[in-house]
């Protein structure tokens, strides 16, 4: 009763929130189940963004046919650093709760977002050189984007550098905490700086300067891309856990017969 | 300036990845469900 009251006094009451639904096993009951839902979904809806945006959407009047490219680039672009946000999430929660489940959400988020950001990249550099006439100018938007890609890369570097996976995951953490400051950094890039890379042309807030005909298929595409992120990321901790759990039980196998 | 080499390499590599993640995703966790199945059933 003594150890409950303590743990409950040192974890508080959002932690004590948090700590109930960041059980991984919990975390399996709910989200499987889930899984082959999402994966249809997200295959449906992103499959219909990219066909629309790649068939039948209409062309830009000044950029002609390359601003299809759009319809990848941005969805990629905004995935990347939603991704890395809630890395950052799973980082603070992690230094500040110590949840096992946010120590393998971040492990297996870091290599997906990488991989979005990567699409960014190289639809953004096929995209600059028929506008800009290169494939790759040190622009603030530009180096910002390739930037969050390494603070990926180091992330996943850091989490495997060390022999204990602990110490692994809170450098790894801090990294991603510290890196959190990119974020800001890219989104207002093209407010603050004279940029080669337009500036933002959908706004939630004071209306999106994008014609409806080019928004509907940037959104459906937009929203397969997170449903994506979101099915890819949910298995693969799905999958983590269920080798921990099977490695957890193989050990203890072991040290019965031993 | 021709312009699909452009545009179809963006959704090339776009839809590679995503391909490429989604099938070593699945493979991932088919693998994980079925070694934790003959885990537990020892």
């Amino acid at each position: 009763m003594k150890d409950t009251a303590l743990l409950a006094a040192r974890v508080g009451k959002t932690g004590s929130w948090l700590h109930r639904f960041a059980n991984p096993g919990r975390f399996l009951r709910l989200v499987q189940p889930a899984l082959p839902w999402l994966a249809v979904l997200s295959l449906v809806v992103t499959v219909t963004g990219i066909v629309w945006g790649y068939e039948f959407a209409p062309a830009d009047w000044q950029q002609g046919a390359a601003s299809r490219i759009m319809y990848v680039h941005v969805p990629a672009a905004w995935v990347s650093m939603a991704g890395y946000a809630t890395l950052a999430v799973c980082s603070f929660f992690s230094i500040v709760w110590r949840h096992p489940l946010a120590d393998l959400a971040a492990e297996e988020i870091g290599p997906v977002g990488a991989g979005f950001t990567f699409v960014c990249l190289v639809s953004g550099s096929l995209w600059g050189k028929p506008e800009w006439g290169a494939y790759w100018v040190w622009d603030a938007r530009l180096t910002s984007v390739l930037i969050l890609f390494f603070l990926y890369l180091g992330h996943i570097a850091l989490i495997r550098a060390f022999d204990n996976p602990a110490h692994g995951h809170r450098a790894a953490a801090i990294l991603a905490l510290v890196g959190a400051i990119n974020l800001p950094i890219i989104v207002f890039s093209v407010q603050w700086w004279n940029t080669l890379h337009q500036g933002n042309s959908i706004s939630f807030g004071s209306g999106s300067k994008i014609y409806i005909t080019m928004l509907y298929p940037l959104i459906i595409s937009s929203l397969g891309f997170y449903l994506c992120f979101v099915t890819i990321v949910g298995a693969r901790i799905c999958a983590a856990i269920m080798e921990r759990r099977a490695r957890g039980l193989l050990l203890a196998a072991a040290e019965r017969n031993s | 300036m021709n312009l699909a080499p452009f545009i179809d390499g963006s959704y090339g590599v776009t839809v590679l990845f995503l391909a490429g993640i989604g099938a070593l995703t699945f493979a991932r966790y088919r693998r994980a469900l079925r070694r934790l199945r003959a885990v537990e059933t020892r």
